[in-house]
This record gives structure tokens, sequence and C-alpha cells, in this order.
């Protein structure tokens, strides 16, 4: 399984959402599927992901939030885990892309590589409360429905090629995908403020 | 040594009146009453974390989602934060308010604080980031409210320290 095919087979769900990604092969992938505001790409502070996807869940309970993780950023901060599961929003899903491999940054393996340390085992053990492990294609789609219809954090960690994109560059700099990113949610929050005062 | 139960109450009644309701924190002993009374306070949400960087990252999403929201910190948990806030918050101009607890410094009689102690303020600056120190808890709220004003207007960390003299009796 590759990860570009699970981003790609994601794409059309993520409109509605708010997509917080790491940094690298995977922040491209989806990038060049086309940028939407309600994309942020945190290309630097590793294992930040999922604690932006917290906070961002925790204050905006009307919206659902994905974060696109890698074992690379997760073993960086592993607390997060801890801390996700300790307050585990519902309308947050954690998706972790495990390819065993620094890929961005050389290739080198990761602790998880060849099954050596185990990040669904973990996120178990940290208390997340619906976990998955999924190798191919078909079963991240079906875990990955089932935690957008579901009513708890839900934690999915994909096995993936190490392998990414060809090339690497956005024609955004970063601040501004911040700036877009903050704008799209207060207009959104506007916007349905607007609906149900009309109700 | 005992923590100033009255200067907490008044340090926590600024942050209110800054409309803060969302709070990042790692426990720490001159923390203990702020944190109780957010704890204890249903208007507050508390998230208590594993390491304090992962504040930095869920500042930034309360921020995103338009929430005024705080971080409270021993010194030792800046320190720990520094590459989420060097290439998260200034990367991409994210403003925080951060209350960082000053241990280690003039007065302290725990060794063990006192080499983060004495390297804080020059850390801070080094990182350019503006920063002032709470000592009297009349001055606190405002104190807060600017340090609140100025993140935001300059989408730049801010930091006060919280000394000593205001949060020992």
């Amino acid at each position: 399984m590759k990860r570009a095919d699970c981003i790609k087979a994601l794409y059309p769900e993520l409109h509605d959402r708010l997509v917080v990604t790491i940094m690298g092969a995977c922040a491209q992938e989806l990038y060049d599927l086309g940028h939407c505001d309600n994309f942020f790409y945190l290309e630097h502070a590793m294992g930040l992901a999922s604690s932006i996807g917290l906070g961002l869940a925790m204050n905006l309970p009307d919206e659902k939030v994905i974060v696109l993780d890698g074992d690379g950023s997760v073993l960086m901060n592993l607390g997060s885990l801890a801390t996700l599961a300790r307050y585990r929003p519902p309308n947050l899903t954690h998706i972790i892309f495990d390819n065993g491999s620094l890929l961005s940054t050389g290739g080198f393996a990761s602790h998880t590589t060849s099954g050596i340390t185990d990040l669904a085992a973990i996120a178990r053990g940290a208390g997340c409360p619906k976990v998955s492990l999924v190798t191919e294609l078909y079963q991240f789609l079906e875990a990955a429905a089932e935690a957008f219809e579901g009513d708890e954090m839900a934690t999915i960690v994909a096995k993936v090629e190490a392998v990414g994109p060809d090339h690497y560059g956005m024609d955004m700099k970063l601040p501004e995908n911040a700036f877009l990113f903050e704008r799209h949610i207060s207009e959104r929050q506007q916007a349905k403020k607007l609906v149900a005062g009309n109700r | 040594m005992t923590v100033s139960r009255d200067n907490s109450k008044m340090v926590y009644e600024g942050i209110k009146a800054a409309g803060i309701h969302f709070i990042s924190a790692l426990p720490e002993t001159w923390l203990v009453y702020l944190l109780q009374l957010a704890e204890n306070d249903p208007e507050m949400t508390l998230v208590e974390v594993a390491k304090e960087e992962e504040a930095i990252g869920i500042a930034a999403g309360a921020y995103f989602a338009g929430k005024p929201n705080a971080l409270l910190m021993q010194n030792h948990g800046f320190l720990a934060s520094i590459n989420g806030i060097v290439s998260l918050a200034l990367l991409y101009r994210i403003p925080l308010l951060m209350l960082i607890a000053h241990r280690g410094h003039i007065g302290e009689p725990y060794p063990w604080h006192t080499q983060g102690g004495i390297l804080t303020e020059p850390v801070l600056r080094g990182l350019g980031l503006p920063f002032d120190s709470i000592r009297d808890p009349h001055k606190a709220a405002k104190q807060i409210r600017e340090a609140q004003t100025f993140a935001l207007s300059s989408l730049s960390p801010v930091a006060l320290l919280l000394t000593r003299d205001l949060l020992e009796d």
C-alpha cells in the first residue's frame, strides 16, 4: 500500500473537514492533489501535528478534524498519544502512515522498521479508544469510513511503502498557509452561526 | 516555601478577564493553585500535557480555532518547547501567550532549578521573544491583557515570567 494512494482515495472526503499534515512527502502528496484552505501543512516541528489537531478538535466540536501523521513524527512526540487518549475528542481522526522510514530526510530506518516497534500497540497502551492497524487500501478505506462515521476518537495506523514524491515544493509561503487556514475556519464558523441564527 | 494562594487567584482572575477559556499546561509547584482554579472552573477547559512542547501545538490549534488561550508551564518546560516555538509559532506567525514560572532565579534554594533559571531570560532574548516579569499581583491582570494584545498584533509568542515575588508567600 502506498501513502499517496491512501491520500488520493481520502481526498474527496477532506473538503468539509480540517486537515493537518506532517512535513515532507505526506504534505506534498496532499498538496499535489490540489490545495484547499482547510489544509494546514506542518512543514517542521515534527511531532506536533497531532497536538494541533487536539487543540482544533477540542475547540471546534462541530468540525471534523483529521491529522495525517507519520511514524517518524509520532516517535518524536509519543506523549501526545497519551494526551490524545486522555482528552479523546470524538471529532478527531488520527491517521499515522507508518513507512518504517525517515523518508524525507534520507530514508533511514525508523524504530518501526520490520515491526520492531508497534505504534498501534503503543496507541492502545496509551489508552486511545479506537485503534486499527491496516495494511491494504480497502482496509484503510473501511477504517477511515468507520472513523468518520463513529462517535469516538479514532487512530488508524496504516502500514505503507517507503516511497514518496519525486519533487518537493509548494506555491505558498508557510505563514500564508497559516493565515488562510485560520481565516477559512473563522469564515466557516461565522457561516455556521448565521445558519443557526436563521433557524 | 509556600505558594501564594491569593496572588495565584489574582493571576487567574487576570487570565479570565482577558477572555481566556482554554489553557494548556503542565503542572508545576508554583502553578498548583492556578491549575486547581482552572480545573475547578466550569468555564475553563484545561488540557494537561505529557511534555510542554505539545502545548505549543495545542495552543496553535486553539488559535486557529479562534479561541483566546494561554499556556502555563515552568521555565524548564519552556526550554523543552523551543523547537515548537521556533518551527511552529515563529515560522508560521502564530501568537502564543505563555505564562512561565521562573524557577531557579535569585532566592532559589534548590540547586536543580538554578541552571534553567539563569538561562531563561537569555534564551528568551536569543529567540527574540518579547517578555516581561510579573512581580506585583495588582498589575497581573493588566500585564496579561497587554501581553495578549501584543501577541495578537505582532503574531508572535509573548512570555510573562511569574516571579518568586509573585508566587511565593
